[in-house]
């Protein structure tokens, strides 16, 4: 019984793994190739959340002590944070300060 | 094992080309921060190597507080008197023709030094350990720092002290920064309580495992910078008597516990039996304070200078 959930947690644990590898990748391609700041702010914003938040519980399906728990917790919900403060600030510069991009 | 190779391949690699990035990329800011990226990649790799005091002292210092100070500076800089580096032409080739002899001769001079340091344990490392015991603390780096080689750790002070002393001379000071937007001020309000918590974490941690005063005094001057850009905190400068206190406090309490020593008859900053413990913790507090406001008054400058 426990040699089986061992199995199927090992198996959850990598497809997030990999999982959130992809968004990262796909995070970092679209900072390369997308045409302005906003779109590449998308891009990053959505690489950080996704490829992190799916990272995470990867992880934390693989630790063996509640403190290594505790630290995932705080470190996704700190890089959460700041990625967020950080995206609103450069995207609010951005916008301040370039001329403004044309609505449809 | 293949895996580990990779991760390691990688890393070397990468850090390689933001170097080269750093040096020839156009502009400033992109050099600037490249630079951070490197500290910090240059983080993972000690880390990687086994030394976490290096890895945490290089990413507070040298890619977080050296990256601000760079930052600061370029932010203290008229558009007009940025000159750009242009890279053109062959004599820039030659002029860098004896920096690469000089590199590659330094390279290998590091490279005779760091190649036998896994074969032999070195006799000063054995006394190190030998003596651990004694030290009061049991963390051999922060024995060597703060108890066998405690000089170091002094005169390292009092050059922190010195640099502050000569940046003072130029008064710079920071343009105002732009009113801070509700979402960073938020954030930062809820980011100070962390920093003071981890700052007492790794002050505290350093007797027993990695950590120490410069780790803890940079992260709190970072905390101290970001509130001080937001202006949550009010202006501090020279002319206040606390931060004058807290700035010499760090080697004024060094050098008495070195002169105190002397006079016991045990020999400068040799502690005497039973005190190390106790001793090195309050070195370290007041090193932490002082190292924390000379930081952030490097980075945000005074905000009212007295001027004659």
């Amino acid at each position: 019984m426990t040699a089986w959930l061992d199995l199927v947690l090992t198996l959850l644990s990598w497809s997030l793994l990999l999982c959130g590898a992809f968004f990262f990748i796909a995070g970092t391609v679209g900072l390369l190739r997308f045409p302005d700041i906003y779109c590449r702010l998308h891009a990053v914003t959505k690489a950080d959340t996704l490829g992190l938040g799916l990272l995470l519980p990867g992880l934390a399906l693989q630790a063996d002590s509640p403190d290594r728990l505790g630290t995932l917790l705080l470190v996704w919900l700190l890089v959460m944070g700041s990625g967020a403060t950080a995206c609103q600030m450069l995207a609010r510069y951005a916008r301040e300060t370039e001329a403004p991009v044309d609505d449809p | 094992m293949i895996h580990e190779w990779l991760l390691d391949g990688s890393l070397a690699l990468l850090i390689l080309t933001l170097a080269v990035a750093v040096l020839y990329v156009r502009s400033l800011y992109a050099s600037i921060v490249l630079f951070i990226a490197f500290g910090l990649l240059l983080a993972l790799i000690w880390a990687r190597l086994g030394a976490p005091d290096l890895a945490l002292a290089e990413a507070a210092i040298g890619a977080g507080l050296t990256g601000t100070l760079l930052l600061a500076a370029l932010g203290r800089t008229p558009v007009s008197q940025r000159a750009e580096p242009a890279f053109s032409g062959a004599r820039q080739y030659v002029r860098s023709g004896p920096a690469v002899v000089l590199s590659l001769l330094i390279f290998w001079i590091l490279l005779q030094a760091v190649l036998p340091l896994p074969e032999q344990s070195s006799a000063v490392v054995r006394a190190a350990e030998q003596h651990l015991d004694a030290a009061g603390v049991a963390h051999p780096v922060t024995a060597v720092l703060l108890n066998f080689r405690a000089w170091d750790t002094l005169l390292e002070l009092l050059v922190l002290l010195l640099a502050f002393m000569a940046v003072r001379q130029l008064l710079p000071s920071l343009p105002r920064a732009p009113e801070a937007w509700p979402l960073l001020l938020g954030w930062s309000c809820l980011l100070a309580p962390l920093i003071i918590l981890i700052g007492g974490y790794l002050l505290w941690r350093g007797s027993s495992d990695p950590g120490g005063a410069f780790q803890a005094g940079a992260l709190l001057a970072a905390g101290a910078i970001l509130l001080r850009l937001t202006d949550l905190l009010p202006a501090m400068g020279w002319h206040h008597a606390w931060v004058r206190l807290l700035v010499l406090g760090g080697c004024a309490f060094f050098l008495l516990v070195g002169l105190f020593t002397h006079w016991l008859g045990a020999g400068f900053l040799a502690y005497p039996e039973g005190w190390a413990g106790p001793l090195i913790i309050l070195i370290e507090v007041a090193a932490t304070l002082s190292i924390a406001i000379t930081l952030t008054l490097l980075v945000i400058g005074e905000t009212r200078e007295v001027r004659g």
